[in-house]
């Protein structure tokens, strides 16, 4: 039953059958809850875009360099999704070293990627003029430290799927601890291009972007 | 409405719903402190939440001693004061409301009303409660850092939030930043669960419009707190990275003291606009639970099914996204471009149609009731009353004109006390005289409430209500001292000493209600399974408090909505959502 369909039923009338399966979405619960949560994610990523396009439109705005590291870091986190989706078809298929790799590829790729966003923080500290009170640069450090945060958390997920591999066979819901650990390291994937492709990847973007709409 | 006769072959077993899988506690520890069980996670939300807001009461008492009686209390200055108006308001609409309406009721109500055994997700659900502890304990402890809490108004604006000059802003602002991040984390740990439970896990025959209006005002408030609270968590960490790492977000230039500070290009506008955008959903965080639970009381209390069950859920849900479009409503005096105004006095207004249509359709429900004037009834209309006349002064301050001479004055406090301070608490109070049986098996001592009931609500009125007046004199708010002021009359002052009293009179109810908590918990009349005689699934539970797991071997069926009651035809006054024939069996 669709969902307006749902939301206009007369519930005072007799029905004597429970109305079909109570549940409004079917999803097992862990993956609503997961896209719930990358729906939160959206709304505050899409919130720091905002404030960075204030701040690009209305207040002074000096642009800074960007690191040119950053399409190695692109680079490196595409190939952690790439590892991802690898265990996933390798769960889908039963073959438990794929899922292996896989999450090892996921892992290792995105420690790297964040290691790299380490690496382009100091690269920008270095330059000069370096002025913390310059938005731009100071948006650069808030959204990849937000970013990375995240990505950060879903190493923890990823660690405790591992530790679920161990068992011969394996666990029941392996396949979607791993299918969820993928979800997130894609959306994660996803933001992280719409940020780098509008804000980091030196190009200014933004204000393109802006200026097509009349606001800058 | 003649129903139809069951057979039979029309009652179905319960439904296989996945079952979650509890954890089932092995000591006291995991029994009641590190629980999992949704109902124990209820109760310790609710007591840390009762527990500091009892500070934020003793705070506004300590505003009010200033206010009264301005050359007495020589020991409350004006850093003083700031900080305590502060806190109190934090206190009250983060750490109180939004964390009784939804930690508290969210995760009491939501298992039991929809028929599941737990949240789906109980460890984080469990998580969740403990970082809203760390929360409030970071809150706490800024009341004994060096320079003491903040004292930049609830708003928190910069860029005097983290100026000097601004008490608190030493360490204070730090902590309490540190606190809302800690906060909104904690929330949205919670939120995830509530929002999937309502979805996923309701129980067979629960459809979304057999939900009882508890559920749904629950659930668009989790819903919106979801979206909102973003917007504070950026503004949030964005005014930490200028406090503390010295970037320039919300800081334009500044010369303090004579000497230019680092700080520069920033834009203070635009915390506000991040602000609003959480403060103004926050209202209706905060109301629309309240509206849900009101009209549960009302029709249980009435014997009475709710008047436009549908029009009731679409109106939440309409102001619910409504809601997200009014926000620069709190910024008329920012200096924003006249369309703009316009624009969203245009959309505030409109907000006022669904809402006047709850309010028809409760007074619609009374009509002709039969009403029992039970403390929890007595507090549902006593918060149809106030919410109406605090709505009234909304629809005031909503058009810009009429806002910008009364913006910062008492006539604005008035209006948000009475709308969304003691309307809600109102409800709260409702709820808890409501749901304690469910929680403890007892009743709460109903003389004991009553005397609870009056005081508050004739009190509360004598509180708020000569504030409209004092402010259309232009008596400004958060002044520590108005001094002598040619257009304030002496009358005024007379007024201000007449409102403290009566703002102590009402705090000294609440220790009544305290004790009525504690006394009937050991010795309140034993109320049975189902003492209101109500039709919702958490008063059918095997046990009265229901045990881990809430429903014994089997899920409860539904059968019918949240309403039944006097129908026609029927052996009770009420017919339980689980019943399948409306004889009983
Ligand atoms: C007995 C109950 C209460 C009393 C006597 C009281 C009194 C006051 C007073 C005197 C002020 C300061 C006004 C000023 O000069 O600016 C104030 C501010 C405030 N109160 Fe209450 N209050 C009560 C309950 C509540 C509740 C339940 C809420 C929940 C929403 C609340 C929310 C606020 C807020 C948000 C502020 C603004 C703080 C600021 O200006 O930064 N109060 N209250
Ligand atoms: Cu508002």
């Amino acid at each position: 039953m669709g969902l307006f369909q749902q939301l206009t039923e007369k519930p005072w009338l007799p029905s004597p059958l429970p109305l079909a399966d109570a549940r409004a979405i079917r999803l097992p619960a862990a993956r609503l809850g997961l896209r719930v949560f990358c729906g939160v994610v959206t709304v505050l990523f899409f919130l720091l875009l905002v404030a960075y396009a204030e701040r690009m439109a209305f207040e002074e705005w000096r642009p800074s360099a960007q690191p040119w590291l950053m399409w190695l870091n692109t680079a490196l986190l595409l190939t952690a999704s790439a590892g991802m989706q690898w265990a996933v078809t390798g769960v889908r298929e039963e073959r438990i070293e794929a899922v292996r790799t896989g999450l090892a590829g996921g892992g290792l790729f995105a420690v790297a990627f964040l290691a790299g966003q380490l690496v382009a923080w100091r690269q920008l500290a270095l330059m000069t003029p370096f002025d913390i009170t310059n938005a731009s640069i100071a948006f650069f450090y808030l959204i990849t430290a937000l970013h990375g945060l995240h990505l950060l958390g879903g190493l923890v997920a990823l660690g405790w799927t591992a530790t679920r591999l161990q068992g011969d066979p394996p666990p029941a819901g392996l396949r979607l601890n791993v299918e969820l650990c993928a979800v997130y390291w894609h959306f994660l994937l996803v933001v992280w291009l719409v940020l780098f492709g509008l804000l980091f990847s030196g190009n200014d973007n933004l204000e393109i972007l802006l200026a097509l709409c009349g606001v800058r | 409405m003649v129903e139809r006769s069951l057979g039979p072959a029309d009652i179905v077993p319960p439904f296989e719903v996945e079952d979650v899988e509890l954890y089932h506690p092995k000591s006291w520890l995991t029994k009641y402190v590190f629980s999992q069980d949704a109902k124990i996670i209820a109760i310790q939300y609710s007591l840390t939440a009762l527990a500091i807001g009892l500070v934020a009461l003793v705070l506004s008492w300590l505003v009010r001693l200033q206010l009264g009686f301005p050359d007495y209390f020589t020991f409350i200055d004006a850093t003083l004061y700031y900080q305590f108006i502060t806190m109190h308001g934090m206190i009250m609409v983060i750490y109180l409301l939004t964390a009784l309406f939804l930690g508290g009721f969210g995760n009491y109500l939501i298992p039991l009303m929809i028929g599941a055994r737990d949240m789906v997700f109980p460890y984080v659900n469990m998580l969740s409660y403990w970082i809203y502890l760390l929360a409030v304990l970071v809150l706490a402890a800024s009341f004994f850092t060096p320079g003491g809490p903040t004292g930049a108004g609830w708003t928190l604006y910069p860029p005097q939030a983290i100026l000097a000059g601004t008490p608190g802003q030493e360490s204070g602002i730090v902590l309490m930043l540190v606190s809302l991040i800690l906060f909104i984390i904690g929330f949205t740990m919670g939120g995830l669960n509530y929002v999937v439970t309502v979805l996923q896990a309701r129980a067979r025959g629960m459809t979304l419009m057999r939900m009882p209006l508890t559920i749904w005002g629950i659930f668009t408030a989790t819903v919106m707190a979801l979206l909102a609270f973003p917007a504070l968590f950026v503004g949030a960490v964005m005014m930490l990275f200028d406090k503390t790492l010295g970037t320039s977000f919300f800081m334009p230039a500044i010369v303090q003291g004579g000497e230019v500070m680092a700080y520069g290009g920033g834009s203070p506008i635009l915390f506000q606009h991040l602000f609003w955008f959480f403060g103004h959903p926050e209202v209706y965080i905060v109301a629309l639970p309240a509206f849900g639970i009101v009209s549960d009381l009302i029709s249980t209390h009435a014997r009475r099914n709710i008047f436009g069950y549908r029009m009731m859920v679409w109106a939440i849900v309409f102001i619910g996204a409504l809601s997200f479009v009014v926000w620069a409503h709190h910024m008329y005096v920012s200096g924003m471009n006249p369309s703009f105004g316009f624009f969203f006095a245009v959309t505030t207004l409109i907000i006022a149609v669904p809402t006047a249509i709850k309010v028809y359709n409760w007074v619609l429900t009374l009509w002709r009731g039969d009403i029992h004037l039970t403390t929890p009834m007595l507090f549902a209309l006593g918060f149809i009353v106030t919410f109406v006349s605090g709505g009234l002064t909304g629809l005031f301050l909503g058009n810009a004109v009429v806002d910008v001479p009364l913006s910062d004055t008492m006539f604005v406090v008035a209006h948000f006390h009475m709308v969304m301070g003691v309307a809600p608490i109102l409800v709260i109070f409702g709820a808890i005289y409501h749901w304690y049986p469910k929680m403890t098996g007892r009743m709460l001592g109903e003389t004991m409430g009553k005397v609870h009931f009056w005081t508050t609500f004739l009190g509360t009125y004598a509180i708020f209500f000569p504030m409209h007046y004092l402010g259309l004199l232009g008596v400004p708010r958060r002044y520590h001292e108005l001094g002598v002021t040619s257009f304030i009359p002496d009358s005024a002052h007379t007024l201000n000493a007449f409102i403290s009293i009566a703002a102590f009179i009402v705090g000294a109810a609440q220790i009544l209600f305290l004790f009525n908590l504690v006394w009937s918990w050991f010795r309140g009349r034993p109320a049975g399974g189902n003492p209101w005689r109500a039709t919702t699934l958490e008063w059918q539970t095997p046990e009265t408090p229901p045990a881990h797991g809430n429903w014994g071997k089997e899920l409860p069926v539904v059968y019918r909505w949240a309403y039944d009651y006097s129908v026609p035809g029927a052996k009770l006054d009420f017919v339980p959502q689980n019943q399948p024939t409306l004889s009983g069996g």
